[in-house]
């Protein structure tokens, strides 16, 4: 349902910022599907959301927050958004990097095209346009409740931890134990077979190696994107979930429901033949492969890792391809405009 | 006269010098108490046509006043390891083979002290404040490893040995327990075990000690006991029991009893050798033979008395003094004949032996309760112990019809940490009817495991009503996933759980021999007597675990680090793409067309339209292409042509 009223306020954005455009045949003419719709959809029927809750997770939890977070992003509604990404944080360390997006998506406002789009028409047509100012009340309002809300959070977790170590035995065991793989169960991603066969001298290096890949990719994401906040949320979601160290399927979940509010704008994505078979493929092979390692023991553990691999390629394939469209699409919008 | 009362003098100064250190000697030698040295051999035919030998011996050091303190019979390395470690008490134990409780006794006191779990077992109680008994119990495994060349110290790190509280003995904290049941035992252990003896192996009962007869045993188990304290000093037991099979007088080994009698075997055949005196040192040297309590009532049965000569079976010599205890109802239980090694010599050497005349079967008393444990569930991902009771003859003997009675048991079991067990899904099953966890458990005790920092400990204190037949307990567990470096050098055999420890608190199995004082200090009937639970060990479970692909790990690496570097170069660029770029490759695929679908178009005769920039650039290009060709095969005959004829 939240991803549902995200959708109709990313529509609405948009609907605003092609009229200001003047593309309002464009948009007319092309099929208006409602994106909001087609996104909550997509998250109840996925099979990969189905399975989460099948198998007693709590990971809809976790993306219950996360979306909590980005719908109070976009309708300005600082303490919504502040207690969704408190929460999400403190339940799963990634969700932490999704910040940048939603201070992006309080300072801005919902998905727009570019500024500079804005500027070329207001250049052309040499009409006045208000440009979108980055509106600073509302990301300080984000950032005293985000306070608040985080103290809340240590002061309760404190007074229950208390016979136990504290907050510091907390953070040692649910952010060290995240950060450090203590665990080497085998999961979807690739890290579990990694850190087994790794030689110890060189484990903590690779630690640094696997977590600063995820945070690297924060700071150019958002430069190049930057008028796209919702868009930044799914391709960071996406990405954690590929390379955070214990990934599960209530991570993909997440970002596959959050790619259909951008239904629109990814309408001219490549290889979606390739990747959707390819999902579903990787579906259905990981659990056999599972079970014929553990289960039967006439497979190996490089089959699974394996199946393991091939998702992680699918979906690096799928977050490069959905980048490379929207730029696509941006760029598309500026030619229409120059035009 | 007058020249020789000068050296009277000086003799008579002598002679009193001489007096007076003669006479503090006496008073030295009778103030301080002595260290003593005792050897002993218990020999015990068994029911399943084997023969029990149990060598027992015992050093023991009076309290020292200083610390500097020499020693003549007590080994060193001990007293040192004692001072060091402020140890009051340990016990380590090598055994090969398991003790087989229906057939060899789980109710008398040799079982109880003696039938040990495969492996090493280390137990000990340190006398000092709780927190710095980790430390001293890893240095002593070490002291351990080295004093006996076997790999004691893997007991170290904390994830091998664990601190029960009451499961084991009842303690304040200072007690460590640790077992590794993959351990070989083998000659290398056995000699430093004897050179802590005063005599080593060559002379005394140890010098009977053919180790070819003891590594052919169906169980042999060496143990070291030490207690020390500040009133009694030092006592060190050290015992080797063995249970062999004999090789008969004519050479046979029969291994059925259709109505044969039992083999008739001598010190001399189990050994090899015949004892050739005692060891010089010993305060007393002994030799006991042991009729078991079925023997006794076989014999009283058929109305002979039970001398060393009866009508089923007769011993070689006449024992010097013959022991029986009683039990609660006066009735004789087993018999014990003694013989006194030090009337022996080499010139005279010992053999003891014992022939049977008539066949006899009898069976050793059992515990009440036989306490068995294995594995159930398939695949490496899940599985449960299941711990097992059965109720055997002595049961019903003891505890016949009163409904009201209980036995109480107590279980002290150590899991790994990879073997994660969900203390939560204990269930029991009582006579085959689920029971629910309170009615039977009265007490129970769980250190959870830690992933590679603590082993998981249960002491449990179970009340089953005496007129049951069969109990099971079960427990799930998962298993865990280790780092290749922590998998054991034969990874695909498995991993092992240590046996269980069993023991009924009430029951006891304490001898009662009628006559105190004529046991002339022989420390292995005092043991007899103790009142000590009657203990057994379950069996050691096999856990197989999954195992990652060990030759992989540089091809892992790779692998991974491809797929990230793919991730990480495409994502870049896709995000570093400009304008610019794009139009002109646009432009370029528009007006470019490939040269396949130029060719496939001369194929079907279509017409070409080239773009007007593109058609010149077309036609030289093909006419270069076409000459490129040509040299290219030239080059190729002449080289051809060039190599065959050279």
């Amino acid at each position: 349902m939240l991803i549902r009223a995200t959708g109709r306020r990313l529509q609405m954005s948009r609907n605003t910022s092609l009229k200001r455009l003047g593309l309002t045949k464009a948009v007319n003419d092309s099929a208006n599907v409602s994106a909001g719709d087609i996104a909550s959809l997509l998250y109840l029927w996925n099979p990969w959301a189905i399975v989460t809750c099948v198998g007693s997770c709590t990971s809809p939890i976790e993306n219950l927050m996360v979306v909590i977070m980005i719908y109070g992003a976009c309708s300005r509604l600082a303490p919504l958004a502040a207690f969704g990404y408190v929460m999400a944080t403190h339940l799963s360390l990634y969700p932490a990097i999704l910040i940048v997006p939603v201070i992006l998506l309080l300072g801005y406002g919902p998905d727009a095209p570019p500024t500079r789009v804005f500027i070329l028409k207001e250049y052309d047509k040499q009409t006045s346009l208000k440009v979108q100012r980055f509106s600073w009340m509302t990301v300080l309002h984000f950032i005293f409740w985000l306070f608040i809300w985080s103290c809340y959070v240590l002061l309760l977790s404190s007074i229950i931890l208390k016979k136990v170590g504290g907050l510091n035995e907390m953070f040692e065991k649910t952010y060290g134990f995240i950060l450090t793989v203590k665990d080497l169960s085998p999961n979807i991603g690739v890290l579990w077979y990694f850190f087994a066969e790794v030689f110890d001298f060189f484990r903590g290096f690779f630690l640094i190696v696997f977590n600063m890949n995820i945070i690297f990719m924060v700071l150019p994401l958002a430069i190049r994107l930057k008028h796209r906040p919702c868009f930044l949320v799914f391709v960071y979601t996406a990405i954690v979930a590929m390379l955070k160290s214990y990934p599960s399927a209530g991570d993909s979940a997440l970002y596959l429901g959050l790619l259909g509010l951008f239904a629109s704008e990814l309408a001219e994505m490549q290889f979606t033949f390739f990747l959707f078979f390819g999902y579903i493929g990787v579906s259905l092979l990981s659990p056999v492969m599972h079970n014929l390692w553990i289960w039967r023991g006439t497979g190996n553990a490089n089959f699974y890792f394996a199946t393991g691999l091939a998702y992680t390629c699918l979906q690096t394939v799928l977050v490069v391809e959905s980048v490379g469209s929207m730029i696509k699409h941006d760029r598309k919008l500026r030619l229409l405009v120059t035009s | 006269m007058a020249p020789s009362s000068p050296p009277s003098g000086t003799n008579l100064f002598l002679y009193l010098l001489l007096l007076f250190v003669l006479a503090a000697a006496v008073a030295a030698s009778a103030a301080a108490p002595e260290e003593e040295f005792t050897e002993e051999l218990l020999l015990r035919p068994l029911p399943d046509r084997k023969a029990l030998a149990h060598f027992y011996f015992r050093s023991s050091a009076p309290p020292a006043a200083s610390v500097g303190r020499h020693h003549h019979l007590f080994p060193k390395a001990i007293s040192q390891l004692v001072k060091k470690y402020h140890i009051s008490e340990l016990e380590l134990s090598f055994t090969q083979g398991r003790w087989n409780y229906e057939q060899w006794g789980g109710f008398d006191p040799m079982s109880t002290s003696n039938a040990k779990p495969p492996g090493v077992e280390l137990w000990a109680v340190f006398d000092l404040p709780l927190s710095e008994i980790d430390a001293a119990w890893k240095n002593l495994t070490h002291t351990l490893s080295g004093l006996f060349c076997a790999s004691i110290n893997f007991l170290e790190s904390s994830t091998a040995f664990s601190a029960p509280r009451w499961g084991f003995k009842l303690n304040e904290g200072n007690l460590r327990y640790g077992a590794l049941p993959r351990e070989a035992v083998c000659t290398e252990n056995l000699t430093p075990w004897l050179k802590l003896l005063p005599c080593r192996d060559k002379a005394g009962i140890a010098s009977l000690l053919y180790r070819p007869s003891i590594y052919k045993g169906y169980y042999h188990s060496q143990k070291l006991k030490l207690r020390s304290s500040q009133s009694l000093g030092i006592i060190l037991d050290q015992t080797l029991t063995v249970v062999l099979q004999p090789n008969t007088i004519n050479g046979k080994q029969l291994h059925s009893n259709h109505g044969q009698p039992q083999p008739s075997w001598s010190i001399r055949h189990l050994f090899n050798r015949r004892l050739s005196g005692k060891c010089l040192v010993s305060k007393s040297s002994k030799i006991f033979m042991e009729v078991d309590k079925g023997i006794v009532d076989k014999v009283n049965k058929s109305g002979g008395d039970p001398s060393w000569n009866n009508e089923f079976f007769v011993l070689w010599n006449g024992p010097d003094r013959l022991i029986t205890d009683l039990n609660n109802l006066d009735v004789q239980s087993s018999s014990i004949y003694e013989y006194d090694v030090s009337n022996y010599s080499k010139e005279r050497p010992f053999d003891l032996g014992i022939t049977w005349k008539l066949p006899l079967i009898w069976s050793s008393t059992p515990s009440p309760l036989h306490a068995s444990r294995f594995l159930m569930g398939s695949g490496n991902e899940r599985g449960s112990i299941a711990l097992s009771f059965m109720s055997t003859n002595l049961h019903k003997e003891i505890f016949g019809s009163p409904n009201d009675c209980s036995i109480k048991a107590v279980i002290f079991q150590i899991v790994p940490w990879y073997v994660k067990v969900y203390y939560h899904s204990l269930e029991i099953f009582i006579d085959g009817n689920r029971k629910t966890v309170s009615d039977v458990v009265d007490k129970i005790h769980v250190t959870p495991s830690e992933d590679k920092l603590l082993p998981g400990t249960l002491e449990m204190l179970l009340r089953f009503p005496c007129s049951m037949q069969s109990a099971t307990l079960t427990l799930d567990f998962d298993k865990g996933f280790l780092h290749i470096d922590e998998y054991p050098p034969d990874a695909n055999q498995g991993f092992d759980i240590p046996s269980a420890l069993v023991s009924f608190p009430e029951l006891n199995c304490a001898r009662n021999y009628p006559e105190t004082d004529p046991l002339l200090g022989s420390p292995l009937l005092e043991n007899f007597r103790e009142d000590t639970a009657v203990k057994s060990y379950t069996e050691v479970l096999l856990v197989p675990l999954t195992t990652p692909d060990f030759s992989m790990p540089y091809n892992v690496i790779t692998f991974t680090c491809t797929v990230l570097a793919l991730y990480f170069g495409s994502l870049l660029n896709a995000l570093r793409r400009r304008i610019g770029e794009e139009e002109r490759e646009l432009t370029k695929t528009a007006t470019k067309r490939g040269l396949i679908p130029l060719l496939l178009a001369k194929l079907r005769g279509q017409k070409v339209d080239p773009t007007e920039s593109g058609s010149s650039s077309e036609s030289t290009g093909s006419k270069k292409l076409l000459f490129k060709v040509v040299f290219v095969a030239v080059a190729a005959v002449l080289f051809h042509y060039f190599s065959n004829n050279s």
